[in-house]
């Protein structure tokens, strides 16, 4: 076990420093926060609406930022070490291939917990233009970083579908914009044009990421919505090994 | 070391490696010959765990490597086809990482990452991103990665593939040293590399393996092995002729060049000659006549013509299939 552990950090710390070894972590950090920063103070009116939460100008924009940033972080995770080969070198080393998997994945939810982490000053702006409940602060950056880990699970497993980047890219944006809408009245009517049954348009709407996020942003820490977030990861990086097994196999 | 036995692979209708069996032991190095598609990759792959066999086990070390392939996996160095690496690392970087999958901490990862990078002679570029280097640097950059742990058995897929003259002579070199302690199976086409290297050769044709044995092996299977060359001047080739078919351990014989004065005419042996007697016999015909002996040797038999006559051309491969 202790070993598994050991090959998860070096396999994280390896995938890590190669964002930042490229100007892509860099890129990536400077558009996500400009475009945070956009849409909270320009568009969502942080300093007009006069009260002193991050909850609708801030937190709302995520899962709208993350539906296109979150797969541009995530979709050379597999494609790349197919395309270049190295995933042969990769998985003929002494370690499991969920460990590689779960390395790799770590080490991109740590990079994009980063990127999140940079956006403190706007607490610290609300904490000192008035009194904000910091709890539900604290909650929506929770959820803010479930939301990410699963779009990222939901990548990592695109990308190990294809060499190709764009593809993977695409294919997880498509996913995402899914969990996302899932429960939204449009495509929830649509739903019901093609099933009579109510139980499968709840269990479809049940998918949507935004019902368990919402409750996260206005400071409820349910542990369901946290399972919830925890097994689009779970069952998404099961899969990438599936298919990472069946490339293997021929 | 490494016991095959039985294994077979097919990707959709198509079979690359059909029923082959073979095994290594501690000390040999065994040379992986054949045409390129026969095979050759795809039982490395297979042998490293990189790819699960259709059926067969391999062994290596006494670890199966689909029920066992951790253990297995560590005792083994692979460099696969076309030598991949992480682009965005040192070569530094990129060595200390496979150190350390390897289980190597501290003081013990540098010193395995100095010893590599001495073998492969990569102390120049240590510290240079690998996307910068040259195709035979970062060949031995892949290389070094399955030197870095000093693995009982060596997987090497081409190991001299883009290297230049001098480089693939030191790479060759130091696959012969250290076959005198390890189990080493490597890939080529280039059959000169079997000679400098190999104590064994198989060589692989369509999925199987269509001979087995040792480089000198090998080259008797060759129609020359065995053969007189001889060169004489001043004779009458109707004589000559005459004189050669009368010798009893000659087969047949064939001129090859004939000018004024010299004549150059490969005799063959009946089966069962004896490497030498066939020479000896021509030599002491020829003194008889007092022709004159510009050059007489037996030929040894080549590895390429060998290669040729039992791996189908991918033309009449088509016309097959």
């Amino acid at each position: 076990m202790n070993s598994a552990v050991a090959n998860i950090k070096t396999i994280a710390k390896r995938e890590l420093s190669g964002y930042f070894a490229s100007p892509v972590a860099y890129v990536f950090i400077v558009i996500f926060l400009l475009l945070v920063g956009f849409f909270t103070f320009m568009v969502g009116g942080f300093f007009e609406r006069g009260e002193a939460s991050l909850t609708l100008p801030f937190f709302v924009w995520h899962p709208w930022l993350y539906l296109f940033l979150v797969p541009a972080a995530g979709m050379r995770l597999w494609s790349e070490e197919r395309r270049s080969g190295t995933i042969e070198l990769l998985l003929t080393m002494p370690i499991t291939p969920w460990q590689a998997i779960v390395g790799k994945f770590l080490a991109s939810w740590i990079f994009l917990a980063l990127a999140l982490a940079l956006t403190v000053p706007v607490v610290i702006t609300t904490n000192y233009l008035g009194n904000p409940d910091n709890g539900v602060i604290f909650t929506g950056y929770i959820g803010s970083l479930m939301l990410a880990g699963s779009y990222l699970a939901v990548s990592c497993m695109t990308s190990a579908i294809t060499r190709n980047q764009v593809i993977s890219f695409i294919l997880s944006v498509v996913i995402c914009l899914f969990l996302i809408l899932a429960g939204w009245p449009p495509v929830t009517r649509m739903l019901e044009i093609f099933s009579e049954s109510p139980r499968l348009v709840e269990a479809v709407a049940a998918f949507s990421v935004m019902t368990h996020f919402e409750g996260l942003q206005r400071g409820v820490l349910d542990t369901r919505d946290i399972v919830f977030f925890l097994a689009i990861i779970g069952f998404s990086l099961f899969t990438t090994g599936v298919i990472i097994r069946g490339h293997r196999a021929g | 070391m490494i016991k095959v036995q039985n294994l077979t692979k097919s990707f959709g209708p198509k079979i690359a490696v059909n029923n082959i069996s073979f095994s290594v032991e501690r000390g040999e190095v065994l040379g992986f010959l054949g045409p390129n598609g026969a095979g050759k990759s795809t039982s490395m792959r297979m042998i490293t765990g990189f790819i699960p066999p259709n059926s067969g086990t391999i062994t290596v070390g006494g670890f199966d490597i689909t029920q066992d392939p951790i253990e297995a996996k560590k005792l083994m160095g692979y460099l696969p086809e076309n030598a991949p690496a992480y682009t965005d690392m040192t070569v530094a970087g990129f060595l200390g990482f496979t150190a350390e999958l390897r289980g190597m901490r501290g003081a013990e990862k540098i010193r395995a990452v100095n010893r590599a990078a001495d073998l492969c002679f990569l102390n120049t570029v240590l510290h240079q991103s690998v996307d910068t280097l040259s195709k035979g640097y970062r060949h031995r950059t892949c290389f070094a990665q399955s030197l870095i742990h000093d693995p009982d058995v060596l997987i090497l897929d081409e190991p001299t593939d883009g290297l230049d003259p001098n480089q693939k002579h030191e790479v060759r070199t130091l696959i012969r040293k250290m076959g005198e302690k390890k189990a080493i199976v490597f890939s080529t086409h280039i059959l000169e590399e079997v000679e400098a290297a190999c104590s064994r050769a198989i060589i692989i044709d369509r999925g199987q393996i269509v001979a087995n044995g040792t480089p000198a092996e090998l080259k008797n299977r060759s129609d020359i092995a065995g053969a007189v060359l001889v060169k004489l001047t001043g004779a009458p080739l109707a004589a000559v002729q005459q004189k050669l078919s009368g010798i009893a351990k000659a087969r047949k014989s064939v001129v090859l060049n004939q000018t004024d004065t010299v004549i150059a005419i490969r005799v063959y042996p009946k089966p069962d000659t004896r490497n030498g007697d066939l020479a000896s016999s021509i030599a002491d015909a020829v003194r008889e006549e007092n022709w004159k002996i510009q050059e007489l040797h037996t030929e040894e038999g080549r590895l390429d013509e060998v290669f040729r006559s039992i791996t189908l051309p991918d033309t009449t491969q088509q016309e097959r299939s």
